[in-house]
């Protein structure tokens, strides 16, 4: 949105964006800990995701930045401005809310000029960089528009508008597409995704919704119960979760509970071959299997690295592909997701069958009692 | 099954299935819901719309027949004067009740639903006692040697007591006295329906909580604000028992001197035109704040 002519402050560069580094936050209501001494390091320009259930803190941590909630202890630096003790109104940073928080009484170029206005952008100014703001999300014959007269989907467009007009460099999101349908929503994230990488500002998103957070983020940070349990890159998050939660949390799973002695894994009295590390010796771990990294095994078929066996229980058609939900000798469940295409073995319900796959996809985890954090730089 | 085809067939022609037995249906509705209003509806006709209709008819006649002589004879220095202390006390009162008002409202919105509920009690407790001992009690409370005047003294406040009564500032205090529930029950009601959200956001595109008040939230507030206005505005025009009090006589209310028309005079004919002239202003009051507000009401919308 911003012209050379107007993106340059008086006396020097400002750059587009900000990195945010958060210390040691505490915030407790009652007994209750929103916020369990987090600490997190965010990049100049990331686009970064709070993801976690409701009630896990991460809304809260979102609330610290934008300073409408005072934590009892810690730090937030915007770059090196200790920023905790700052009133919201002078932080300078766009947020989306969760429900917009568009003025009604304001038409949608009185909500987009309004922040302008706060700043005493000449009224020749505002009048360009509102309209072009319009062009941007593509509104541009609704200025006039009262907030009552657009869908949902528009609202979205003009609050993520009157958060970045401003230009700030940290934008804020909290579950601003948790209110759209399936199709607008899909949509809604690349276009949010494209906004921040033309605009670069840095972002912090939250959201309850996995696969949002995997579409969208440079790094996601899984927060459960006021901690930061993961930090790290989608792929990185899906494939080496660091803890159960973690991995049941984020894409679909099957856990199993094993057991590990010297270093070794077994499941049921079988051996296991994992070919990430495995913890010394715990007594509750559980190995996490990816429904599409499981392959049914033909009686003939060479065995795997890894092979477990069961009785089929049930099928699930689901348009792109067929769950297959195995029931183990245990007694535990393992679903395996097929693509049409390859029917490897005909599975009727209760035939006797095995579920093989390789090392790679065996992963391991620890219980989530004692959950290390991990950062990958 | 052909034989359950065929009925189908028969039995839907270009009218379709049950058409004619559904619109009786909805009609039957329609009627009954109809015949549900019709007492309230009697009611209306009766205890409003004919009495108004008959004021009307007896402020244009005389003994002589049609006359405008009632309303000439409002136009008399005595009449325009009652018609300005109305207005002004009316006036008064609304402006301090939303001093009062506005503030408590706002305190009672942003407390906790227990607490709110407390302050609320407070503004309504008054509202349970009769008006006749709440005027008296005023009374009490503002006269030369009463509670407040020798407080003010005891404090060193004020030398003399002060007239707090029988005058122009008594029947102020005890009209808002009166009113204030009036002001603060819509404001309160709207104020509950504003998103906290709404504060965030201003607070988050750089407006101070001083600005964001004044321009968010008391906008917001609007139609709580214009509600609260009218209906104190109104019924303080009309206000009758509490100035025939604390006024003492000296606070001449239209009311009062429509009262006077008919239990001094029996000029029912001059009482007639003054009700007529009151609730004419009244309308006249409603349809401009609607139209004012009509913008504003934008303010109700998500």
């Amino acid at each position: 949105m911003a012209t050379p002519a107007e993106a340059p402050a008086a006396g020097g560069n400002r750059s587009a964006s900000l990195p945010i580094t958060i210390e040691r936050l505490v915030k407790s209501y009652g007994s209750f800990k929103a916020l369990d001494d987090v600490s997190l390091s965010i990049r100049s320009g990331e686009f970064i995701t709070l993801l976690g259930p409701s009630g896990s803190g991460k809304t809260t941590l979102l609330m610290v930045l934008a300073g409408f909630v005072r934590p009892q202890s810690g730090s937030v630096r915007f770059a090196d401005r200790e920023v905790v003790l700052l009133p919201p109104h002078k932080r300078d940073i766009g947020m989306v809310f969760q429900n917009y928080a568009l003025f009604p009484h304001m038409t949608v170029a009185g909500n987009l000029a309004y922040p302008l206005k706060l700043r005493n952008v000449p009224a020749r100014e505002i009048a360009g960089r509102v309209e072009r703001a319009l062009d941007l999300i593509q509104l541009s014959a609704f200025g006039e528009r009262r907030i009552d007269q657009l869908s949902g989907g528009q609202r979205q467009r003009v609050a993520l508008a009157r958060a970045v007009i401003f230009e700030p460099r940290i934008l804020l999101m909290d579950e601003p597409l948790s209110a759209l349908d399936k199709n607008l929503r899909e949509q809604m994230q690349l276009e949010v995704r494209r906004l921040h990488d033309r605009l670069g500002m840095t972002t912090v998103y939250v959201t309850h919704d996995q696969r949002e957070a995997l579409t969208m983020s440079d790094r996601i940070a899984v927060i459960n119960r006021g901690r930061v349990v993961q930090l790290d890159r989608p792929r990185e998050l899906y494939e080496r979760p660091a803890t159960h939660f973690v991995a049941s949390f984020i894409g679909e799973s099957s856990t199993l509970p094993i057991e590990v002695r010297d270093g070794r894994a077994s499941f049921a009295g079988a051996p296991l071959l994992s070919a990430a590390p495995t913890p010394a010796s715990s007594a509750s771990s559980f190995l996490v299997l990816r429904p599409e990294k499981l392959r049914l095994l033909a009686d003939a078929a060479p065995a795997e690295a890894n092979v477990i066996a069961g009785h089929v229980r049930q099928n699930v058609f689901q348009g792109d592909s067929i769950v297959t939900y195995v029931r183990t000798a245990s007694d535990h469940e393992i679903a395996i997701r097929r693509s049409l295409r390859t029917d490897e073995v005909l599975a009727e319900v209760g035939t006797a069958v095995r579920v093989g796959f390789s090392a790679e996809d065996a992963i391991i985890v620890p219980a989530d009692a004692d959950a290390p954090q991990t950062g990958r730089p | 099954m052909t034989l359950a085809l065929d009925q189908i067939a028969t039995g839907g022609t270009a009218s379709g299935a049950n058409e004619e037995a559904l619109r009786r249906q909805a009609h039957g509705e329609r009627r009954s819901m109809l015949a549900l209003t019709l007492p309230a509806l009697l009611l209306v006709g009766f205890v409003v719309l004919i009495p108004i209709g008959w004021l009307f008819w007896l402020s244009f006649v005389d003994k002589s027949g049609f006359t405008l002589i009632h309303y000439q004879r409002l136009l008399h220095p005595t009449y325009l004067l009652t018609l300005r202390t109305t207005f002004e006390l009316a006036f008064t009162v609304t402006v301090v009740c939303l001093l009062l008002g506005y503030p408590l409202a706002y305190l009672a919105s942003q407390l906790p639903r227990r607490w709110a509920s407390l302050v609320l009690l407070c503004v309504l407790f008054p509202f349970w006692t009769s008006l006749l001992v709440r005027t008296y009690a005023w009374l009490v409370l503002l006269q030369r040697r009463g509670l407040v005047n020798t407080w003010l003294q005891k404090l060193g406040i004020v030398e003399e007591p002060l007239r707090l009564v029988h005058n122009f500032t008594g029947t102020a205090i005890g009209m808002t006295h009166i009113m204030l529930p009036f002001m603060v029950l819509p404001l309160y009601a709207t104020m509950k329906t504003i998103s906290e959200d709404y504060m965030r956001a201003a607070a988050n595109l750089g407006a101070s909580p001083i600005r964001a008040f004044w321009q968010i939230y008391v906008p917001l507030s609007f139609p709580g604000l214009a509600a609260g206005l009218i209906v104190v505005f109104v019924l303080s025009l009309g206000f009758y028992v509490t100035p025939a009090l604390l006024g003492g006589g000296r606070v001449m209310m239209w009311a009062m001197q429509i009262e006077r028309s008919t239990t001094v005079y029996a000029d029912w004919g001059a009482a007639s035109a003054m009700g007529v002239v009151l609730l004419v202003i009244t309308l006249g009051i409603l349809w401009l704040v609607s139209r004012l507000t009509g913008s504003a009401k934008l303010g109700e919308a998500r």
